[in-house]
């Protein structure tokens, strides 16, 4: 027998190749299904914010419009003959057509390019303007009717938009960090005279800062040749999709993607950023960290250290083990009835009587939230943790013992740091399974809208009573309540994406602490 | 160090040897009274969990020299090691009576703290047991937990218990490495140095050298023959020759009663049971 053959041999004994084809192959699959879900998520969720070409259509009955290709299907074959293919164009302009998706037989297409000229604008309200630029000018002037589309306008353009974007971040610098906090402290003391004079010019300030936003209008005309007044507070940004070189695309891209990590949610979480869902989830599975660590541990240790190993024990065990599986909405009812309703509405009657009828911690919150979430991850720490204790040995609880330590100190100096690794693992699971969690979240504090976060500088700096954003609430209402679902999807791919990542960077952190302590403690396969 | 001879199986009927299986109704043989007696068990009686480990065992245990208790697998030796500074706390199966005294002192006395028992009466275990820090952490581990002491007192008893306990020349360039970095025999010596820091009076060693090989083995005996001007060593050993060479007394133990008791050179080579020279001559597991 020739040694290649021995080798395989050796690889597949026979009978078990089928075995092992069948473990293989199922291996392949999840990895290959799991890929497929990450690329997905990747792909639809970052071409959100590329700037893709817009077309200047026009059709058999002359109807012309300009849009981005989005997607094509095959049409409904009406008699068994071939049917053609359908596209699906974004229009933009809700303001003029009422609609912002068009659906087109290819077949109907006479004429299809890419004019230079062609401008995409993110504006405030009604969403994305796609046609033609012609003028930038003062409000009220009125101007000569140029030719759609100068260069000199389009120069114009970009420089005024600029300046009213420095108007717009002072105006918000204002609105954020003077008067939110003098309006808060109105509150309390309403009779705070310098506080309602320093009110008082700061929104004159703002009113004079709109107002310079507002001196300019700019001049649109759609494709087929409506014309269009606005503002220019009103547009966030223009750019023309066919006149950009591939740099200045990758450019426009990272921009949107940091805008989408740094900035609010705007026009009912369509648009803008996710930066305080991003905020609240992370804040949230932190905290929550933080309130199952010790609990989990003491439970762990009382359970395997000090209990008397007896059939109670075990029963606890069991119990503690079964309730892991327990569906995380029957806990989002137990932290609304226990928590929120309870403990919560028993704080606001003691400490808080004079803000009621109005609940402070009586309603949904980060820390009931947090404390939701650790009673769900509880059981995950108690096993994960008792299992590193188990694989403790005796022989290093009797060596503290024996040099004189009491059971405390060996717990403490000895038994305890050798489970940290474990510890961190139960930590790990925790995470992972808290910061998906959406269902209880719904019922303990999680918000539709809530673009300030709980952090600010104003004490007691954390706001634990705070309602609060979360990824994963984001994308199940971005996916579900908004008025158009089409054009909010690739924000929900987007927020997807970032919920996984977060997730995977929290894990990572959790796992490369668990690393530098394996570490710490020096060889320990040899035992 | 020349070898003890062990005695052969004879033949010679003698007047005090008794017929092996005969039960031990008369009670030990117990042929030496140490005037100078740091450990007394007295009717000492240990089951676990209502099976029956030691029996009614009686025996003194002389201060400044080393003891070795010898005896079949499951004879209770160990467990009468671990009876000497109450590791068997522990285990809530465990039901105990008669009484240890050390020093005079009875320590199972409510007013004894258990934990400065174990510090009086150090152990050693079958396998290394370092705990997963420093060499010098470890060292230092017992002394942390007495506290009181300054940064140069400490430094200087732990390179006193690494000398004592011949490692230092080994490990003095090294003291941060992990205690898990060295050699088996080096862990065996580190646990011996960590348990004599805090400075016991008894030191309890249950086959220190079972988990090592020969050369370790032997700087392990050399040790134990070097200590014995400081402190009284009792060690719980398999091994017969280990016995013969270090111990000064030996006791033989079967079936949690204490069968024979008597110096070392004698028991060796002139047991007084049958039983006795069953075991030593290897005709009995």
């Amino acid at each position: 027998m020739s040694p290649a053959a021995l080798t395989r041999r050796a690889r597949l004994p026979r009978g078990e190749g089928a075995w092992a084809w069948l473990a293989a192959g199922s291996v392949a699959l999840s990895l290959l299904l799991l890929g497929g879900l990450l690329t997905l998520i990747a792909v639809r969720g970052l071409a959100h914010f590329w700037p893709a070409s817009v077309s200047l259509v026009e059709l058999d009955d002359g109807q012309v419009f300009a849009g981005r290709a989005v997607r094509e299907l095959p049409l409904p074959a009406a008699d068994g003959a071939s049917g053609g293919r359908e596209r699906l164009y974004f229009t933009g302009n809700r303001d003029l057509d009422g609609h912002v998706w068009q659906w087109v037989e290819v077949d109907r297409i006479v004429e299809s390019d890419r004019p230079r000229e062609l401008v995409v604008m993110e504006r405030l309200r009604h969403g994305d303007f796609i046609g033609r630029l012609v003028d930038v000018r003062p409000a009220g002037q009125t101007g000569a009717r140029t030719a759609a589309g100068g260069e000199a306008a389009w120069a114009a353009l970009q420089a005024r938009l600029a300046a009213v974007d420095a108007l717009r971040g002072e105006r918000d610098d204002l609105q954020h960090g003077v008067i939110q906090p003098l309006v808060r402290r109105l509150e309390k003391d309403p009779g705070d005279g310098a506080a309602q004079r320093r009110l008082a010019e700061t929104n004159e300030r703002v009113r004079g800062l709109q107002e310079s936003m507002r001196r300019d209008v700019v001049v649109l005309e759609s494709a087929d040749g409506r014309r269009l007044l606005l503002t220019l507070d009103e547009v966030l940004r223009a750019w023309r999709p066919n006149a950009m070189p591939l740099p200045e695309k990758i450019g426009a891209w990272s921009r949107g993607v940091w805008r989408f990590l740094s900035e609010g949610p705007r026009a009912a979480n369509t648009a803008g950023g996710v930066w305080p869902a991003i905020f609240g989830t992370v804040l949230m599975v932190m905290l929550m960290s933080l309130l199952v660590t010790p609990f989990g541990v003491l439970a762990a240790v009382y359970l395997n250290e000090v209990a008397h190993q007896g059939r109670l024990t075990n029963w606890v065990r069991i119990a503690v083990r079964n309730l892991a599986g327990v569906p995380s909405i029957v806990y989002g009812v137990f932290g609304l009835g226990v928590f929120v309703y309870g403990i919560g509405g028993s704080l606001d009657e003691w400490f808080f009587s004079d803000e009621l009828p109005s609940p402070t911690f009586g309603t949904g919150g980060l820390l009931w939230a947090s404390l939701t979430l650790a009673l769900l991850t509880l059981p995950v720490v108690i096993v994960a943790t008792e299992e590193g204790l188990v694989r403790i040995p005796d022989h290093q609880r009797e060596g503290a013992l024996a040099l004189g330590a009491t059971r405390l100190e060996m717990l403490t100096r000895v038994v305890l740091p050798m489970a940290v690794p474990a510890m961190l693992t139960g930590v790990i699971l925790a995470v992972a399974r808290a910061a998906g969690e959406v269902a209880p979240l719904m019922l303990v504090g999680v918000a539709k809208l809530a673009p300030q976060v709980p952090v600010d500088g104003e004490f007691p700096f954390l706001h634990l009573d705070r309602k609060f954003m979360h990824l994963g609430y984001h994308v199940y209402d971005t996916a579900f309540h908004g008025d158009d679902i089409q054009a909010a999807m690739p924000v929900v791919y987007a927020t997807a994406l970032l919920l996984v990542l977060v997730v995977v960077v929290l894990n990572l952190t959790a796992i490369f602490l668990r690393h530098y302590f394996r570490a710490r403690h020096g060889a320990l396969s040899r035992h | 160090m020349p070898e003890l001879p062990l005695s052969q199986p004879s033949q010679r009927s003698d007047a005090s040897r008794l017929e092996s299986g005969r039960p031990n109704s008369a009670g030990p043989i117990i042929d030496f009274a140490p005037d100078v007696s740091c450990l007394d068990v007295e009717g000492l009686s240990l089951a676990y969990g209502g099976k029956p480990a030691l029996r009614d065992l009686t025996l003194r245990v002389p201060r400044h020299r080393v003891t070795a208790f010898i005896g079949p697998s499951g004879c209770g030796k160990s467990t009468l090691l671990r009876a000497l500074n109450r590791l068997h706390d522990l285990n809530e199966a465990v039901s105990r009576q008669g009484s240890i005294r050390l020093e005079g002192q009875e320590i199972h006395a409510p007013e004894v703290a258990v934990d400065e028992l174990r510090r009086r009466v150090g152990m050693v275990f079958q396998a290394p047991n370092p705990f997963p820090m420093s060499i010098y952490e470890n060292v230092a581990f017992g002394l942390r937990l007495q506290g009181g002491l300054t940064r140069r007192r400490m430094n200087d008893i732990v390179e006193w218990a690494l000398e004592a306990a011949a490692l230092w020349d080994e490990v003095k360039d090294r003291l941060r490495a992990s205690a898990w970095s060295l050699s088996i025999g080096q862990q065996q010596r580190l646990v011996i140095a960590r348990t004599l820091a805090v400075r016991p009076e008894v030191l309890l060693l249950d086959e220190p050298a079972s988990a090592l090989d020969p050369i370790s083995t032997l700087k392990i005996e050399e040790l134990i023959r070097s200590l014995k001007s400081q402190l009284t060593l009792v060690l719980v050993t398999h091994n017969m020759q280990q016995a013969a060479r270090v111990s000064d007394y030996t006791a033989f133990l079967h079936d949690g009663e204490l069968v024979e008791y008597a110096p070392t050179a004698s028991l060796f080579t002139n047991p007084r049971l049958a039983r006795t020279e069953n075991y030593i001559t290897g005709r009995m597991a």
